[in-house]
């Protein structure tokens, strides 16, 4: 009996730590749909970019974790910006539709420079956190998932004090509820979504060193998956409210496992999608989402 | 100028015609290679190792006079290790590029589509590493240099049963992957066949990162190896994340354990692993000792399986169309290829790289394996085996 506890709590464990990555990458993807009603497909893209900005940092300038971290976001955010800029910016006022295949379009253009540049073998990130596993009672888990787990978390409360409570954060809202009455109110509309995109993009990158650093493995293809399972996560929580990308995450993560515990892991990936589709069909707003009619 | 669009068109079909002559006249030639493989894309280790390796071959041949006093031309084709791209190049190669031959694909999925082309167009094709059964059962002109899947996974059965002396054996599939279903099969039916016991068979699909899921549930069956018939990129991966978990069993896998990377992503936690493999560079088989030598000087680092194996397909191809002789110069270029292709069939007691080779009535070779033990300054070998 105690065995069969034992590998329960096991498994919640696994399930968590794989939620707070999809929830750390998923809140970027909420945040700049919350503000903009974009999808931004090449969020999971800039997470690439950030890991690979991490590892060049780490490797070629020495660097130790917390500054590779934070220029792996500065450089992000930098992209993020450039990106939104020459490729949304022009479409701003065109059918959401064209702008979404134009994510779609800069998703597959980063993933194909990267390969060009970087090349398609997959690296291993240098250990630059030093690693501890923990044995309670049984259950294995180490500082790194509880890293990860603490930085989403921590994230998730700074981007909602941001969004809430600064000056930037109101505008952010003004823009998502009317732009053009935002305008007209004397608010600088391109500056607060290129704001907004230098802002998700970073916390993608974020993302990607993390992840780089628990898993130790990156290459240019590592966004997809991911990417797609943390907008399933968005989606769930009620995509545009950040709160929820923190609880659609975790419920990924845990279902996903779950669905392995408890039956076969052919089905993972079946039931992730699966996900999507009956929150879309039954609760298209997400758990969260009656906060939706303030859009934010 | 002004021209009648009748003038135009005659012109342009003296021009075209013109050209035409150009092209065939330079192609009779040479004897023309194709190679398929992804240099770039997920699996890009493997695509380049084997280009490596038919180059060095190209070269070596070429430098010796070439075949039959031709000079053999390498056209290189990048599939990035996706099925239409490979459709896509298979098809240049056969039609537009008119060759006599093609070495590829790399990927056994990305084979079994380039097969299906190969066949119908009536090209000689040879693959030195997609070990998937199927991939020859196409036709005909198909043939491979590597061992089957069935092979490997036979081998790695009785190894674990008979040297290792385990019973109880976890399996982790890439369910995404027909090689590595292909092998998880195999390996059932034959360690169980052997009185062994197969305790959790678990999955994942290529790509993933997180398998603690799986290996959670593995671990609660006890088991005293981990059967992992996969690619690097993942075998690393799950290697980690075993022994985060406590886990701390011997892992076990195929002939896609055999990468540098596998070092750099695995870390010690993949040290001790067996798997089975095409070659080992230990041996003091001539021709193998010539090759490790030749590949060193020529790009700086050992030869790993996929290159040896690559070499080999060269290899049974120059000397088959060596053989074919006379046939093989027809400018016919149907009746070359089929010329080709029959000598490829009657290869026999070829020495090679991997082993002395025979094909069987389905074009695959029969000859040895060897078990080699990752070891942290490379692998190890453990031992060779006979068909």
């Amino acid at each position: 009996m105690a065995a069969i506890i034992q590998e329960i709590i096991q498994q919640l464990v696994n399930g968590i730590s794989l939620g707070s990555i999809y929830a750390l990458i998923a809140l970027g993807y909420t945040m700049v749909y919350g503000i903009i009603k974009l999808i931004n497909f090449a969020h999971g893209d800039i997470y690439m970019l950030g890991a690979f900005i991490g590892f060049f940092a780490i490797n070629i300038f020495q660097m130790s974790f917390f500054p590779a971290l934070i220029v792996a976001m500065i450089v992000a955010a930098f992209f993020g910006v450039v990106i939104e800029r020459l490729a949304y910016r022009p479409l701003r006022h065109s059918t959401r539709i064209a702008a979404l295949i134009t994510a779609i379009g800069v998703s597959m253009l980063i993933q194909n420079v990267a390969l060009l540049v970087w090349k398609p073998d997959p690296r291993s990130f240098p250990d630059v956190f030093p690693f501890k596993s923990y044995k309670i009672w049984g259950v294995y888990l180490d500082n790194r998932q509880l890293v990860i787990l603490g930085v989403a978390l921590f994230l998730m409360v700074v981007l909602h004090y941001i969004v809430r409570y600064t000056r930037m954060g109101r505008a952010m809202r003004a823009v998502a509820l009317d732009d053009d009455a935002a305008r007209l109110m004397g608010i600088d509309v391109d500056r607060v979504i290129s704001f907004t995109f230098a802002l998700g993009s970073a916390l993608a990158a974020a993302a990607g060193v993390l992840v780089g650093i628990y898993y130790n493995r990156i290459d240019p293809m590592m966004g997809g998956m991911p990417g797609l399972k943390a907008f399933v996560a968005a989606v769930l929580g009620g995509i545009g409210v950040i709160p929820g990308a923190m609880i659609g995450g975790l419920v990924m993560g845990v279902a996903e496992v779950a669905v392995v515990a408890l039956t076969t892991s052919t089905w993972k990936d079946a039931v992730a999608f699966g996900i999507l589709i009956i929150i879309l069909l039954l609760r298209p707003a997400g758990i969260l989402g009656q906060h939706e009619r303030e859009k934010v | 100028m002004w021209m009648s669009r009748k003038r135009m068109l005659s012109a342009f079909m003296v021009l075209f015609m013109v050209l035409a002559g150009a092209v065939g006249a330079l192609a009779a030639d040479t004897f023309k290679v194709g190679a398929v493989g992804p240099t770039t894309g997920p699996v890009a280790t493997y695509g380049l190792s084997v280009l490596d390796a038919v180059t060095l071959a190209v070269e070596k041949y070429n430098a010796e006079g070439g075949l039959l006093g031709r000079q053999i031309e390498l056209i290189v084709e990048d599939n990035k290790a996706d099925a239409v791209e490979t459709n896509n190049a298979f098809r240049k190669l056969a039609s537009r590029d008119q060759v006599h031959a093609i070495v590829g694909a790399v990927v056994t999925a990305n084979s079994i589509v380039g097969s299906q082309v190969a066949q119908m167009m009536k090209v000689p094709m040879i693959t030195p590493t997609s070990t998937a059964e199927k991939v020859t059962l196409e036709g005909d002109y198909i043939f491979r240099s590597c061992l089957i899947d069935p092979v490997q996974a036979v081998i790695m059965a009785n190894f674990v049963y008979d040297s290792l002396n385990l019973r109880e054996v976890a399996i982790l599939t890439a369910q995404t992957n027909d090689y590595s279903v292909g092998l998880t099969d195999v390996f059932i039916e034959t360690f169980g066949n052997l009185g062994g016991k197969v305790v959790a068979a678990e999955s994942y699909s290529e790509g993933d990162q997180d398998f603690k899921a799986q290996l959670t549930k593995i671990r609660a069956r006890n088991p005293e190896a981990v059967y992992v018939p996969g690619y690097y990129t993942e075998a690393g991966l799950i290697a980690r994340q075993m022994r985060q978990l406590g886990m701390e069993q011997p892992i076990l896998g195929p002939d896609g354990f055999d990468s540098p990377k596998l070092f750099e992503i695995g870390g010690e936690a993949i040290l001790g692993s067996y798997f089975t493999n095409h070659y080992s560079k230990e041996t003091e088989d001539p021709v193998s000792k010539q090759f490790v030598a030749d590949y060193r000087e020529k790009y700086g680092v050992d030869p790993d399986g996929f290159a040896a194996l690559a070499y080999d397909a060269a290899l049974i191809l120059f000397e088959a169309i060596e053989r074919a002789g006379e046939d093989a110069l027809s400018k016919n270029i149907a009746a070359a290829r089929q010329a080709i292709r029959d000598a490829m069939a009657e290869t026999k007691d070829l020495e090679a790289v991997t082993g002395t080779l025979t094909f069987d009535e389905n074009r695959n070779p029969v000859k040895s394996a060897v078990i080699l033990k990752v070891v942290e300054d490379g692998y190890e070998f453990v031992e060779r085996v006979e068909p």
